[in-house]
């Protein structure tokens, strides 16, 4: 293989390695009172980023070590443009007085975790995988410990990279099983050798659990509310919609491609920890009273519908599942954009008392939050409703009526609490209000692309249609 | 007596189990840290064996353990990093001491 093949097929890892090492430089060039241009320029970048990777590229590279879908190719422009999003909501935080001087760390810390993504999702082999996942979890633990002399936000570093070693070590222990009783690391090779034995199934399960600590499922969610809680508000978007996604889409696509002959064992355990995760998660959301810990529960019980797609395990299921991830991030994006921007004007609240009366002072912002909310909720018009509609239908053909049942019937209870905050916003009366404010225009913007993605991406239904269609090439 | 493959195994799964006893009974950040190394090299000596006993043929298990030893060795710096910075602001590396966050 030549390496002009190469270079097209990883076109996508190239130009974010270049963007990565043109950021480190802008930060070394450009002096402190700069980082409005330092905000742009990372923005602009990941604009050329995603102009130049819209077209999906396939191909092999090094041997099947690196291969690259049209599916994974949008998973990354996806993804790619909910980096963008949180780096335009992140403006007010990280332009404040005191993390101005450090906002270039916070651009290339968080693109080299979007670059390990890039190699998850797009890996062939576990030694490729496991690099990724790695890439994509370290910078995230210095990004969680980034307020640095907050004490909460160095106490949510701490359990963010302690449960994630804790989690890889558990994974690798599985893949080491796994090429003791195959002989191999590369997917395609491993279907013909997996079987099903005892110790090909506890490999499985250690290898989920390793996946299931970063996508926050219930037995390893214990990390999730307070690192949540505890990084800073933009972090903590990130780590719920961005690393969230990739992490579903590299779980369904290896389980279908290498442990594709297991289906029936990693079916089932998947219908049990998705009925056990979203049931939990939303119970304790309930309690909640934090707005970021609450956002925390939630996004455990939206990963829990997101492994609904996982049970399709097919083409459909695919689609549903990358759909749904679009849905989610620009739903969550915007609740998390509504957060940071009233935490900046408000002391750092976040608690759902500082929302009472918020409509009367600032309708526009409590109207995206309604919205947004109702989206992550799944009521009709919105763009929630149809993604839920459709992991629902893909789990549903695979056979798995109970558990779309019991989804089901914990939709209604997370409707409940996401009408919670829209009551104390609208409803609950409140003598002194947050004063009316105006938010940046690079948030403004943000919130707006949101609200556009809330509004139409459900009532244009070629979004759904172009997915079905590449995931069945 | 000759050393088979399988008093390896049973060195590394011992290791693997201390390993992730540790992390849940030990109270001192450091421990927790020691006790996760412990899991990471148990599976560096399950990879290495496989290949050398099993796929003799093959480079792809001493491969993996190359690449856990050098990421092993990234978080274990990021970890220490950051248990240095909770030191700084809160005193103390012990669990106990650095439950702010619950709800």
């Amino acid at each position: 293989m030549d390496i002009s093949a190469i270079f097209s097929t990883m076109q996508a890892e190239i130009s974010l390695a270049v963007i990565l090492i043109i950021m480190l430089l802008a930060d070394l060039i450009l002096k402190q009172p700069n980082h409005k241009a330092l905000q742009g320029l990372a923005c602009g970048l990941l604009v050329v980023q995603i102009a130049l990777n819209i077209v999906p590229v396939t191909g092999e590279a090094f041997g099947g070590m690196f291969v690259n879908t049209s599916m994974s190719s949008i998973v990354k422009t996806v993804l790619t443009a909910g980096t963008l999003l949180v780096f335009m909501q992140a403006d007010s935080w990280i332009n404040r007085e005191d993390s101005r001087h450090k906002a270039g760390e916070f651009y290339v810390l968080t693109l080299s975790t979007l670059l390990g993504m890039y190699y998850m999702v797009s890996a062939g082999s576990f030694l490729l995988f496991y690099v990724g996942l790695e890439l994509a979890s370290i910078p995230l633990a210095c990004l969680v410990a980034f307020d640095k002399y907050r004490r909460q936000s160095a106490e949510a570093g701490t359990k963010f990279i302690l449960n994630a070693m804790f989690s890889s070590a558990l994974m690798l222990y599985g893949l080491s099983l796994i090429y003791g009783t195959c002989g191999t690391m590369y997917f395609a090779d491993m279907t013909a050798m997996l079987t099903g034995t005892p110790l090909q199934i506890l490999a499985m399960v250690l290898f989920f659990a390793g996946l299931g600590f970063k996508l926050s499922l219930v037995p390893f969610h214990m990390w999730t509310p307070d690192t949540y809680q505890g990084a800073p508000t933009s972090i903590t978007a990130y780590l719920s919609v961005i690393s969230k996604g990739a992490a579903a889409f590299a779980l369904m696509s290896i389980l279908v491609k290498a442990f594709g002959p297991m289906i029936e064992n990693w079916s089932l355990l998947i219908a049990i920890v998705t009925v056990v995760t979203i049931t939990l998660a939303n119970i304790m959301a309930i309690l909640q009273h934090d707005l970021k810990r609450f956002m925390a529960y939630s996004s455990i019980s939206q990963a829990g519908y997101i492994m609904l797609a996982v049970l399709g395990a097919d083409g459909q299921g695919m689609a549903s599942l990358v759909y749904y991830v679009i849905v989610y991030i620009v739903a969550n994006l915007a609740v998390f954009g509504v957060i940071t921007t009233v935490e900046q004007h408000n002391n750092g609240r976040v608690d759902r008392e500082a929302y009472n009366g918020f409509y009367k002072t600032n309708p526009h912002l409590s109207f995206i939050m309604t919205l947004a909310l109702f989206s992550l909720g799944g009521i009709p018009p919105f763009a929630g409703f149809f993604s839920k509609f459709f992991v629902f239908a893909s789990a549903f053909h695979a056979g798995h009526w109970l558990v779309v049942f019991l989804a089901l019937v914990n939709t209604i209870i997370s409707l409940y609490y996401y009408l919670l905050i829209v009551k104390a916003m609208y409803i609950t009366p409140n003598d002194n209000p947050l004063p009316t404010f105006r938010s940046s225009g690079m948030t403004r913007a943000c919130l707006v692309i949101c609200l556009l993605g809330i509004v139409l991406l459900g009532i244009c239904s070629n979004v759904f249609n172009t997915l079905s269609n590449v995931a069945l090439l | 007596m000759e050393i088979h493959v399988i008093h390896y195994l049973v060195i590394s799964t011992i290791m693997m189990f201390c390993g992730i006893y540790g992390f849940f009974t030990r109270k001192n950040l450091l421990a927790l840290l020691i006790s996760v190394e412990l899991m990471l090299n148990a599976t560096n000596i399950n990879f290495a064996v496989f290949n050398r006993y099993l796929f003799p043929g093959q480079l792809e298990g001493h491969f993996f353990t190359l690449f856990g030893i050098a990421i092993a060795a990234a978080e274990t710096a990021v970890a220490i990093a950051i248990i240095i910075n909770v030191y700084r602001n809160v005193k103390q590396i012990l669990t106990d001491d650095i439950t702010d966050l619950k709800g």
